[in-house]
């Protein structure tokens, strides 16, 4: 089965937005925690989303890989729509393989690293690879390896993750989504659960990342990085898009009552 | 991690202190009367004649007896076997979304733990007189292959069906604590990275699993081999059976009863050993260090080398070289 994303016969794909989000809503039983985002992310972009937590920032991330099911608008990420099949008006849900399929191609970083503990930090990274793209082990490895040195851990290889640094751990799970050859890269508060001294490591991989044109979400509360890296950014507060523009604007020159709260808290 | 732990002080440091240590006069006192009750026991067991050592040497390894062996470890590790594999399938439907999975396994699970597996063995035995001919083919339709059910179920197999269907029960609920043990952050970066649940089940979950798994299985597998011995009831020979056949012959029930003992002991020994190792590998990545096996604290107490001391620590600054 070829992978539809990549035809351009499909006219929507190549081109347009990376993420397109129209009205997204997301409830929990009655508690609406989404209520109609609307917003666009480039190609090429570094996207900051920030916010005071429970804003609804990360529960929107988690929505682009359909880790939580959208219950109202539209979500699409390079033209396809997440988690539904629009044949003529009406939307078909996905079967999990497919879902699994459209997965492969975004990559995500926890907050809590999520390594997988049994397996060394090179297994972590040819795990899916090999599993789910079907590479051989040899090669997996080879650009694990690779990976590795780029995020400045060639010596851990063989570590697991309990032997790792919180920094070191988060460092890998990057090395991990990357291995995966992802066009978009989520970032759910890569940082927050990292003693301050370790974060500018993590910060640094990401800024690379960036510098070679890679298409990142981010969610964050280290302002510095979405004011040097971030291309655009926008504020969410109780579900719904406050104020959006470009980082250094926003964060120097807020017009909301809201955005100037927040920022008047953390900056 | 300190290089100058061998009690020289380096000048300018408070000097070691030696104190008087805390006193157990309790501990004396208790040693005593353990060492008298053991002596006692020791003395009744030699000289009390009807234990008669020499009978017991003598069906020790006696062939009835070796055979039955055989017939525990074949239906423990069969059963077992059984058990495990309907453990995890159990437990995988009994949290599928499906919800004519997960009440399937309930109900299996309801039946089989809330039935004695005496009562089981005995019902699979009898299967012959509720059906008399097992048969392949369509529902209240024509048979395609049919057998006699006692041809198809021989003891052993009734033995094998009783026990393993039985452990299947237990076998799902320490499978599903397992599982539900693991974070659930696993599960998401799993199916993130576009692991199907399957995969994710099988390559992430439960290895993790196992950690939670393994010790209530070491348990239940050391409770299987002595739980077989319920099978003499069906007249299947094994190690207890074997015993029972002969004193019901020459009488000597103590000393056979000793024998068979010995002989569970032994076995349940074994597996205690096994299952220590089997817990340590899948204990990796969960500690920093694994702890030292038996052997190593052993060596470690004998050979005092300076590295022995904090026992196989990894210093996590070279975690590197061992691929």
């Amino acid at each position: 089965m070829t992978d539809p994303t990549k035809a351009p016969a499909d006219g929507v794909g190549n081109g347009g937005p990376m993420v397109r989000a129209e009205g997204v809503r997301k409830s929990y039983g009655l508690v609406e925690v989404l209520k109609g985002i609307d917003l666009e992310v480039q190609q090429g972009e570094v996207f900051c989303l920030i916010g005071p937590s429970g804003s609804g920032k990360s529960t929107f991330l988690r929505c682009i890989n359909h880790l939580e099911k959208v219950s109202g608008g539209r979500l699409s990420v390079d033209g396809e729509l997440v988690g539904y099949r629009q044949k003529g008006d009406k939307l078909y849900e996905l079967r999990d393989q497919e879902v699994a399929r459209k997965r492969r191609d975004i990559g995500m970083v926890f907050q809590r690293f999520n390594l997988f503990p049994h397996m060394t930090a090179l297994e972590n990274i040819v795990e899916a690879p090999v599993q789910v793209r079907g590479e051989s082990r040899g090669d997996a490895r080879e650009r694990a390896r690779a990976l590795l040195e780029r995020v400045g851990l060639a010596d851990k290889a063989a570590s697991y993750p309990s032997q790792l640094s919180g920094g070191q751990q988060q460092r890998v799970a990057i090395a991990r989504a990357l291995a995966m050859q992802p066009k978009l890269m989520l970032f759910d508060e890569p940082t927050s659960a990292l003693d301050p001294e370790l974060v500018g490591d993590v910060l640094d991989v990401m800024r690379g990342l960036a510098e070679e044109g890679m298409t990142m979400i981010v969610v964050t509360h280290e302002m510095g990085f979405a004011r040097e890296v971030g291309d655009a950014l926008v504020f969410m507060d109780d579900g719904v898009v406050v104020e959006s523009g470009h980082p250094r604007e926003v964060l120097t020159n807020p017009q909301h009552d809201r955005t100037k709260a927040f920022l008047s808290k953390v900056l | 991690m300190n290089p100058s732990d061998k009690g020289e002080v380096p000048a300018g440091r408070p000097e070691t202190i030696k104190a008087v240590p805390v006193r157990h006069p309790g501990r004396w006192v208790g040693g005593i009367v353990v060492a008298v009750l053991a002596a006692m026991l020791l003395h009744a067991l030699i000289f009390n004649p009807v234990f008669e050592w020499d009978v017991v040497r003598k069906y020790l390894f006696q062939q009835s007896i070796l055979h039955g062996i055989g017939v525990t470890l074949e239906l423990t590790a069969l059963s077992m076997l059984m058990g495990a594999v309907g453990g995890v399938i159990l437990a995988v439907m009994r949290l599928s979304p499906n919800p004519l999975l997960s009440s399937a396994a309930w109900l299996y699970i309801w039946v089989f733990r809330g039935t004695p597996v005496l009562v089981q063995l005995v019902f699979w035995n009898f299967l012959g007189l509720l059906w008399q001919r097992l048969s392949i083919g369509i529902p209240f339709g024509p048979a395609f292959w049919s057998e006699s059910t006692n041809t198809l179920i021989p003891t052993f197999v009734a033995a094998l069906l009783g026990l393993g269907l039985n452990e299947a029960a237990y076998m799902a609920e320490i499978v599903r604590g397992g599982i539900q043990s693991v974070d659930e952050g696993q599960t998401e970066a799993a199916h993130a990275l576009g692991m199907s649940r399957a995969r994710t089940m099988r390559r992430i979950i439960l290895p993790q699993a196992m950690r939670v798994i393994i010790p209530p299985t070491g348990n239940e597998t050391i409770s299987m081999l002595k739980t077989t011995s319920l099978v003499s009831v069906i007249a299947l020979e094994e190690l207890f059976q074997a015993g029972q056949n002969i004193y019901s012959h020459n009488f000597k029930n103590i000393p056979l009863l000793i024998v068979v003992s010995i002989w569970y002991l032994f076995m349940t020994s074994i597996l205690t050993v096994g299952q220590y190792y089997l817990e340590r590998y899948f204990a990796r990545g969960s500690n920093r260090a694994l702890p030292a096996t038996p052997l190593q604290k052993l060596r470690a107490l004998f050979v005092r080398t300076p590295a022995a001391a904090p026992t196989a620590a990894l210093p996590p600054a070279e975690g590197a070289p061992h691929d």
